[in-house]
């Protein structure tokens, strides 16, 4: 046991994979719950709801670098609330977590970073747009342009986010289901960033280019007590249609949700059953065995997708362990996007 | 021929069990002074390194910032930069009466602790909300939870048995409100991962100082030269010890002479003869050696708990009163018993295989005048090395360098000072009868020599050190008498009551004085900093040493700091020189004011001053100026109109008593060990003596020839005895007196950063040198009534036996 070990006590009261991944499944009492009907109002929702258990500005991005090589990165900083409201100095009951991670073909490089509100080591606000932890760092407009930046001890980058669509809602209106019994979050995304910028690798410095995704989500419990983990993707057609897609494994059947989002962000969701997600091959990481080829099927939308990761390591082996890498896919349709696969 | 030789070998023990018994005796005393020092010094280190490795000290860089401590906002701009590093706060916390060390870590970012695994591993692992949040978890091993139970200010507490004594660990966020810091942080701790495209430290904190493990002041610097003290306490019980061990061999020895020519006479090898010999010494060595340790374990576990109070007392060192036994202790231990052993022994097993076959060993363990005149001479040498030592070096080392010159010096020099006085007395002497008594002691020296050497050295650290506690002893009460001013001190709950109490006390009483103390991470290390009101009390009754013009005023109206003898001594600051507190805060020095309750630095300013330096500071701890015969009502109804524990109200009379108690506890081993050496240095004595016994027939025998009864003889014999002893006490207090000023003005103020002045104890010494003249009386009468009770024929034997 370690340090490590120690704070997934800490975020986790109570240390049961029984309870949904990452104590996404634990009861709400005290948190304010999502509702349907929910109003969003921006700038303000871009910045954090400490009356809500947990909640994460995601980014990833698909980069092609000048050498001509793929790569991935992500950028998240999860909010994690071990009381209902924020107050000031070191006893601010709200927890940050920050994970960063750069995916090459080759090789994949993630770092992690945690702290807690009330010193202003971490914290979202929202107007002017700002999300930290330690130097890590997104800032600009949501809606317009971002400035994102990550180190860890090998790797990092500066990349520049520039919004060319527009916000889309989940759900209903961006009122999220996750399970038959009800669970939800609030989920709204940016799926429209066009990206440059540079990476920093061990041995190199690249200049990227290419397309980001920005999440969204706040809830007081996501996850029905069943749920063990989940698979989630995003994918960027090269129609320039998008498509966020997940599957939520219970021990009383799987539930899956998607939202089509075409080009112009007009979007529709589509209900629990309509999407078909089925492991092709798995891949033995960090002792376990992740799926990491899989087929994606929307039979309404004539849509049957072969996806394979870029890199079939790209395991983030943080304090909450899962697997998220970008992907490409053939099929139907191609294109390429980011998968995150948790409870494995 | 090996078996029957070993057969008469042991035969001889048979005969002479009293010798056997002394010899192991010697050989255990040495063993076990040594060894139980071995073993509280090993228990001692062991705890400091068990609470180095349960808090993780001593292992990563630190950042301090050399005038106060750290902000929010620059551990927050450190993150911001990239910096990885970890807050800590730690200060002082008073529970009752005693005072524990509390750590607050920021426990997202702590590298790992025992404690919390521990804790974490536990049958019921506590929610995180409740760790991090008000009012938080106090972590302390499980002898101080009682403390915090009957205490209701305090979070609740969580048991850890990896956790040092004195210690509660917390996070930081209930650290702050507790010791009243809110917002400030000790030190950070750079954690090992640092990521890439760091800035450099100076641009983000120039302020800061990043300070490597190796220059970390620990627990184990700190207590280094409490524990070299013990050691040069063991290492003289064990020289000493070791002159019994040499005068028994020699005794045996001489008492086998026969016996060794009856077996070589009938062919036994001279070398297969060294050998048997060696191995009967080595076997009795390591039975002796066993006992010895098995003394040294009872001695040092019935020491160590007034060790470990005064190691926690004086340093805040974390060590429990528990013993261990360890093998390496065994092993190290039983080694010293037989090289000291065979070191006390080697002369007469060399002589014995140097001895022409028909000739029997002699005795003469110190030969001739010429050869006292040479061990005088190399005696001078070791006391100018030591002189020289203590110039060159600086430091607890040439202190103790310049002691160890001394005092071997000054011993091997005895032999030859006690031969000439002798020789004076010798020419004065007119009698035939007396001329022969100086006579003889003169021919008795050489083999008394080294058991008088044995005395000297003992009188002369008994002196000496008898010397330095007791003027510590007399300069601690009048200091105390000068600081423990007010009649009743009064510690309140919290800041609310703590105003209500000075509200409802001011009409009552001649002045209630805050006593409000803020601890700040000097270059020097910690420093403690007090404000004062302006009173009375303070201008006519602090202990001031040193002084600028002026003092008070400048204190308490312009801004002048007072510092303790500690701190002065540490940075040479003295008053008109100026002293960076905070970097904000340069002060010029007024005074210095001696400060024997603990070896930190402490500083003293005006309320407005310390209120300025670090805001907010709380007051909680009072001292209350009224008439004496007041005090106890005062007491009283304090503790009913607030519904104070006793523990909150406490008198002058009753604070001094446990003051002077806890110095008496730092003494205690000291007076143990003292009172040790001088036992054995007549148990030296009287084991001579019985050597010499065996030759003194045929020096005794023609005087009786001569005329003098055997009454007479043994009077001569305790005359003698107790004359040399007085002898060697006139020359061990010069001696004495000089360790005492070594060890006040060189030793002390190396080891606890103060210098006494010195007290002369006539008294003292008048009771030690009868103690002195009645161990050698006891000494010389086993001897002397054997001489009486001889019978006539033994004497006339000595004329008829060819030798």
């Amino acid at each position: 046991m370690n340090a490590k070990a120690f704070i997934l006590f800490l975020l986790l009261p109570v240390t049961s994979w029984a309870q949904g991944y990452a104590g996404l499944g634990s009861s709400a009492a005290g948190f304010d719950r999502p509702v349907t009907g929910y109003e969003f109002q921006f700038p303000r929702d871009h910045g954090p709801h400490p009356a809500y258990r947990i909640e994460w500005w995601y980014l990833t991005a698909n980069l092609t670098g000048a050498d001509g090589l793929e790569y991935g990165i992500q950028w998240t900083l999860f909010r994690s609330a071990l009381k209902p409201f924020e107050s000031d100095g070191w006893q601010s009951p709200q927890i940050w977590m920050g994970h960063a991670a750069l995916t090459t073909p080759e090789t994949h490089h993630f770092a992690e970073r945690l702290s807690r509100g009330g010193i202003g080591q971490a914290g979202v606000t929202a107007q002017p747009f700002n999300a930290w932890i330690d130097e890590w760092k997104m800032q600009g407009d949501i809606a317009d342009t971002l400035s994102l930046t990550a180190n860890g001890q090998t790797f990092g980058y500066d990349l520049t986010l520039q919004a060319q669509g527009p916000l889309v809602f989940h759900g209903d209106a961006g009122y999220s289901v996750k399970s038959a019994d009800g669970q939800a979050s609030y989920y709204y995304s940016q799926p429209f960033y066009s990206v440059d910028g540079t990476l920093h690798l061990p041995d190199r410095e690249v200049a990227v280019t290419g397309q980001g995704w920005l999440d969204r989500e706040w809830s007081s419990q996501p996850l029905a007590e069943d749920q063990s983990g989940w698979d989630w993707f995003s994918l960027s057609f090269d129609s320039g249609d998008k498509l966020m897609a997940f599957r939520l494994r219970g021990a009383r059947g799987d539930f899956t949700a998607a939202t089509w989002i075409s080009a112009d962000g007009q979007t529709e969701s589509l209900p629990d059953g309509t999407l078909i997600l089925t492991p092709l091959e798995t891949e033995h990481v960090a002792q376990r065995d992740v799926p990491v080829e899989w087929n994606v099927q929307l039979p309404d939308r004539g849509i049957d997708l072969d996806v394979a990761a870029l890199n079939s390591e790209a395991w983030m082996g943080t304090r909450f362990e899962y697997w998220e890498g970008p992907i490409t896919f053939t099929g139907s349709h191609t294109g390429r996007g980011y998968l995150e696969m948790t409870g494995y | 021929m090996t078996g029957p030789a070993i057969q008469a070998l042991l035969s001889h023990w048979r005969t002479h069990p009293l010798q056997l018994v002394t010899l192991l005796t010697g050989i255990a005393l040495a063993t076990c002074l040594w060894s139980a020092v071995q073993a509280i010094n090993a228990e001692a280190r062991a705890s400091y390194a068990r609470a180095s490795a349960q808090l993780a000290t001593g292992q990563l860089d630190e950042l301090r910032n050399p005038g106060g401590y750290i902000t929010l906002e620059q551990y927050a701009e450190l993150r911001l930069a990239g910096w990885q590093v970890a807050a800590v706060l730690e200060g002082p916390l008073r529970v009752g009466n005693r005072r524990v060390r509390l750590m607050g870590v920021d426990m997202l970012a702590y590298p790992a602790l025992p404690a919390i695994t521990e804790i974490e591993q536990g049958t019921s692992p506590p929610d995180p909300s409740e760790v991090l949040t008000a009012p938080g978890r106090l972590l302390m091993s499980p002898d101080l939870v009682h403390l915090f139970l009957s205490a209701d200010r305090f979070p609740p507490v969580i048991e850890s048995t990896a956790l040092p004594p004195d210690l509660v660990l917390t996070d930081i966020g209930v650290a702050e409100r507790l010791l009243n810091r809110s917002g400030q942080i000790s030190r950070l701790v750079i954690l090992p991962q640092q990521p890439r495209a760091l800035p450099p430290l100076a641009s983000i904190a120039p302020g800061l100082q990043r300070i490597a493990p190796s220059a970390q002041m620990d627990t184990a610097q700190l207590t280094d030269s409490f524990h070299l003290n013990l050691t040069a306490f063991g290492l003289l019980s064990f020289a000493v010890g070791l002159f019994i061990v040499h005068g028994t061999v020699g005794l045996a020895f001489a008492q086998r002479r026969g016996m060794i020519r009856t077996l070589r006479a009938l062919g036994l090898p001279l070398r297969r003869l060294v050998w048997l010999i060696l191995g009967e010494l080595l076997s009795i060595a390591l039975i002796g050696g066993l006992l010895g340790l098995a003394l040294g374990y009872i001695l040092a576990a019935a020491l160590l708990p007034d060790v470990a109070a005064t190691l926690r007392g004086l340093y805040g060192a974390p060590i429990d009163g528990q013993m261990s036994l360890r093998p390496q202790w065994i092993a190290a231990g039983l080694a010293m018993t037989l090289f000291g052993t065979l070191a006390a022994s080697g002369h007469a097993l060399w002589r014995l295989s140097r001895m022409p076959i028909l000739a029997g060993p002699g005795l003469q363990a110190w030969g001739s005048q010429n050869s006292a005149r040479l061990t005088g001479v190399i005696g001078l040498g070791l006391i100018a090395a030591g002189i020289v030592l203590s110039f060159s070096a600086k430091g607890l080392l040439a202190g103790f360098g310049l002691l160890a010159g001394l005092l071997t010096g000054a011993a091997l020099t005895l032999p030859f000072l006690l031969s000439t006085i002798l020789n004076l007395f010798a020419r004065q002497a007119r009698s035939p009868v007396s001329q022969w008594i100086w006579a003889d002691m003169r021919a008795q020296l050489p083999g008394l020599s080294l058991a008088l050497m044995a005395l000297l050295l003992a009188l002369a650290t008994n002196i000496g050190v008898g010397t330095m506690v007791s003027s510590f002893r007399l300069t601690f009460t009048g200091w105390l008498d000068q600081r423990l001013t007010s009649e009743l001190y009064v510690t309140a709950k919290d800041d609310a009551q703590a105003a209500q109490i000075t509200a409802w006390l001011s009409p009552q009483v001649s002045a209630v004085l805050p006593i409000r103390s803020t601890e700040l991470a000097h270059e020097t290390g910690p420093l403690f900093l007090y404000g004062i009101i302006d009173d009375d009390t303070y201008r006519q009754h602090w202990p001031l040493i040193a002084q600028g013009p002026d003092v008070w005023n400048h204190v308490l109206q312009r801004g002048a700091v007072l510092i303790n003898e500690q701190l002065a001594r540490r940075a040479d600051l003295w008053p008109g020189d100026t002293m960076t507190i905070t970097p904000g805060h340069t002060l010029p020095i007024a005074g210095v004011y001696s400060d024997y309750g603990n070896p930190t630095g402490q500083a003293i300013v005006a309320m407005p001053m310390l209120e300025e330096i670090t805001p907010g500071t709380a007051t909680r701890r009072f001292g209350i100026r009224i008439t004496p015969e007041r005090a106890s009502d005062l007491a009283q109804s304090l503790r009913d109109q607030f519904d104070l524990p006793p523990a909150a109200v406490v008198h002058q009379a009753a604070m001094k008593a446990q003051s002077l108690a806890i110095f008496e506890k730092t003494f205690v081993v000291t007076s143990a060990l003292n009172v040790l050496t001088l036992g054995v240095a007549g148990f030296a004595i009287l084991t001579s003596l019985l050597t010499l016994w065996t030759q003194r027939l045929p020096q005794v025998a023609p005087v009786w020839a001569l005329g003098l009864t055997r009454a007479q003889l043994a009077r001569f014999e305790l005359v003698r005895s107790v004359l040399l002893a007085a002898l060697t006490a006139c020359l061990a207090l010069p001696l004495g007196l000089v360790l005492a000023w070594v060890l006040l003005t060189v030793v002390n103020v190396q080891a606890f950063g103060w210098r006494l002045p010195m007290h002369l104890f006539p008294g003292d010494w008048l009771v030690l040198l009868l103690l002195t003249l009645l161990a050698a009386f006891l000494a010389a009468s086993l001897p002397a009534w054997r001489l009486l009770r001889l019978p006539p024929a033994a004497l006339l034997r000595v004329f008829a036996d060819e030798r």
